[in-house]
């Protein structure tokens, strides 16, 4: 994929839980990553997440990881590290992949 | 074993109030993440990937079961089940929600423990010796100095900002279980001459992304001046450790840029000052902690039982051989229990595993229990009469496994499966080596042999020492693994040297394979350790095992 291609998602961790969440298209946070926006430009990325980040009372460290449409344009995780923070531990069934899929934020 | 007076009640109780307090501001939007930050990691409060993570110190490794039970609990009603024992002898809780951490130290007041300083630019939990009290080899309980340490460190006003995190390790025996020349101080017991009994300290070892032996900075340092020369170590490294550079802020990095002769002269000019400091009440606080510490009577049960097993059980007496170890007293036996099943997660124990540990302590072992840096729980005193009743619960509890020292015995830092810093995955490694080697049957062939493997640079795994080290890196976003060979965390500790590039996850096991079958044909006789044969050897002919040039072709 070249540098034109890159494609971003805003992540961070929820204050309480501490678990991965995104943003999405309304600017909510959703707890699953086929649900987040994908943002096709550095910069209104950056701009999104400096609005973001000022939720500061919902949750910890936003940043922007790099991501690439999937399945029905739906974002997927580009590094190992974000695809782990997607699912959940690879020793245990636990984590995103073993809570139900409707958990709101 | 040292049991909390009303002084650490009362400290421990005020800092979980304060804590709820901090928590609850924090939930209210009061405190930025900017200001909470500090204050949770002062109560070893991480966010890792998918968590929170609570660190909580066990204090030289020691336990009882009344503690243990209380793991349990925690890790029950607040956790998923379990907890992970780590290579600085404490306990993670990998799942809790920041709103239930303060009940969570409320219970483990309960039990007097705590999980102050096992997070930030502070003296951490002290770790000791995991045979202490135990082994046949010791010149003094290493705990006694550990726990002075404790109560002189927790809390102490002038190092709480220190350039960076502070470990300390006591080894009352010369074989060194506690991997002192890796820590920022080193304290080995020692007896002079005369018999008088005293220390030699180090100073400036660590592993992490800069690995350093420490160095003796004192050779013979008399037991009643340990505080004073530990607090004059920690004020020159507090006012001269670099603050501008967090990598560059370790004492390691200070004796190197000092010297060691200059250091010592600042160490020993500060030494004269802080002597007139202490009065004398660290020797009747001493006093106090060595009566705490005083061995339990040990009472000889018939062995009939252990005769016919070892005699007649070959799972037993394997077992026996490869997890036991040399008590001082004939009839007793120091016994690891190995948290490293095929297949499993280094480290980590259920809480009905922790129970059946805490039953056996209680029934059978003077009710102690210690946690090594191995990420192995040890019940250091158990009568050899008792071991076959030991041996059959502890095979109930899936917790029997003979591989103590041996190639599945891994270390393994929680790697990117939990950790923040993480680059690369641990435990499917582990994971992936004990299941290939087993399938293999190759294990007890290999004999004694460490791996450890490290996620990322910081190398909690302490890589840098095993015989066998795996580095894992992030090579553009993929799982990239290096190997280190012929280190060594003994007392002839030595830093492994890296071999050459590093394999992707999966040709990473086909190159062990390939390493440890090079070493079977190389040893010259099978009580030719793998490290005994790196040592004979050197690198070369395992690399040639490693980097092979039809597979360099391929590549």
């Amino acid at each position: 994929m070249s540098r034109r291609e890159q494609f971003w998602v805003i992540t961070s961790n929820h204050l309480i839980e501490g678990d991965a969440i995104w943003l999405n298209n309304s600017g909510d946070w959703t707890r699953k990553l086929g649900e987040a926006k994908l943002f096709d430009d550095r910069d209104s990325a950056e701009t999104a997440l400096m609005t973001a980040d000022k939720e500061r009372h919902i949750h910890v460290g936003a940043y922007l990881a790099a991501a690439r449409p999937g399945r029905d344009q739906k974002p997927e995780p580009q590094h190992v590290r974000e695809q782990i923070r997607t699912t959940g531990p690879s020793n245990y069934f636990h984590g995103k992949q073993a809570t139900a899929s409707d958990v709101s934020v | 074993m040292y049991q909390y007076n009303d002084f650490d009640q009362a400290f421990v109780r005020g800092r979980v109030k304060e804590f709820r307090g901090q928590v609850e501001r924090r939930l209210s939007g009061a405190l930025t993440e900017e200001e909470f930050k500090p204050l949770r990691l002062k109560n070893g409060l991480y966010l890792q990937l998918h968590a929170y993570m609570l660190r909580v110190a066990i204090p030289y490794g020691t336990l009882d079961s009344r503690q243990m039970r209380g793991l349990a609990d925690i890790a029950e009603r607040w956790d998923k089940g379990y907890g992970h024992f780590t290579t600085r002898q404490n306990v993670q809780f990998n799942w809790p929600r920041l709103a239930d951490v303060p009940d969570i130290l409320d219970a483990l007041a309960d039990v007097s423990m705590h999980a102050i300083q096992t997070s930030g630019n502070c003296i951490r939990n002290v770790t000791a010796d995991h045979f202490a009290a135990a082994a046949d080899d010791e010149i003094e309980d290493p705990r006694q100095t550990a726990e002075l340490l404790r109560q002189w460190s927790t809390d102490h006003p002038e190092f709480q900002y220190l350039p960076r995190k502070f470990k300390i390790a006591v080894t009352g025996s010369q074989n060194d279980r506690a991997v002192t020349r890796a820590h920022d101080i080193g304290i080995r017991a020692l007896q002079d001459s005369d018999g008088r009994h005293g220390y030699e300290i180090l100073i400036g070892g660590g592993l992490g992304r800069t690995p350093m032996l420490g160095q003796v900075v004192r050779s013979f340092l008399p037991k009643e001046h340990l505080l004073p020369y530990i607090e004059a170590i920690l004020r020159v490294y507090n006012l001269y450790g670099r603050r501008d550079n967090k990598y560059k802020a370790r004492i390691k990095i200070l004796l190197h840029e000092t010297g060691l002769t200059l250091l010592q002269n600042q160490i020993e000019t500060e030494f004269q000052a802080c002597q007139s400091r202490f009065s004398g009440i660290d020797s009747e606080l001493r006093q106090h902690i060595e009566q705490a510490f005083a061995p339990p009577s040990f009472v000889a049960v018939p062995h009939d039982q252990f005769d016919i097993r070892m005699t007649g059980d070959s799972a037993f007496s394997e077992w026996f051989k490869t997890n036991t170890a040399k008590h001082r007293d004939n009839h007793h036996a120091i016994l690891t229990i190995s948290l490293k099943p095929v297949g499993g997660t280094p480290g980590d124990a259920t809480s009905s595993q922790m129970r059946v540990i805490a039953d056996l302590a209680e029934q059978f072992g003077y009710n102690e229990i210690r946690i090594s840096h191995e990420q192995n729980i040890i019940l250091p005193h158990l009568p050899l009469g008792h071991l076959p009743q030991v041996y059959d619960r502890l095979r109930d509890a899936q917790l029997e496994t003979a591989n103590v020292g041996l190639l599945s015995d891994i270390i393994a830092c929680p790697g990117m499966d939990y950790c923040a810093l993480a680059t690369a995955r641990s435990i499917p490694v582990a994971q992936e080596i004990s299941q290939r080697f087993d399938t293999l049957r190759l294990e007890r062939k290999i004999g004694p042999i460490k791996i450890k493997i490290s996620g990322c640079i910081n190398a909690c795994g302490h890589h840098h020492v095993g015989d066998i080290g795996i580095l894992g890196l992030d090579r553009a976003g993929v799982e990239n693994y290096q190997i280190t060979l012929g280190g060594d965390a003994s007392e002839k500790a030595r830093i492994g040297k890296r071999a050459g590039p590093g394999f992707s996850f999966d040709d990473l096991i086909p190159a062990l394979e390939r390493l440890l079958e090079a070493y079977l044909e190389l040893r010259l006789m099978p009580e030719e350790t793998f490290g005994d044969c790196h040592r004979r050897l050197g690198s070369e002919p395992f690399q040639r095992a490693l980097y092979p040039a039809d597979v360099q072709q391929a590549a």
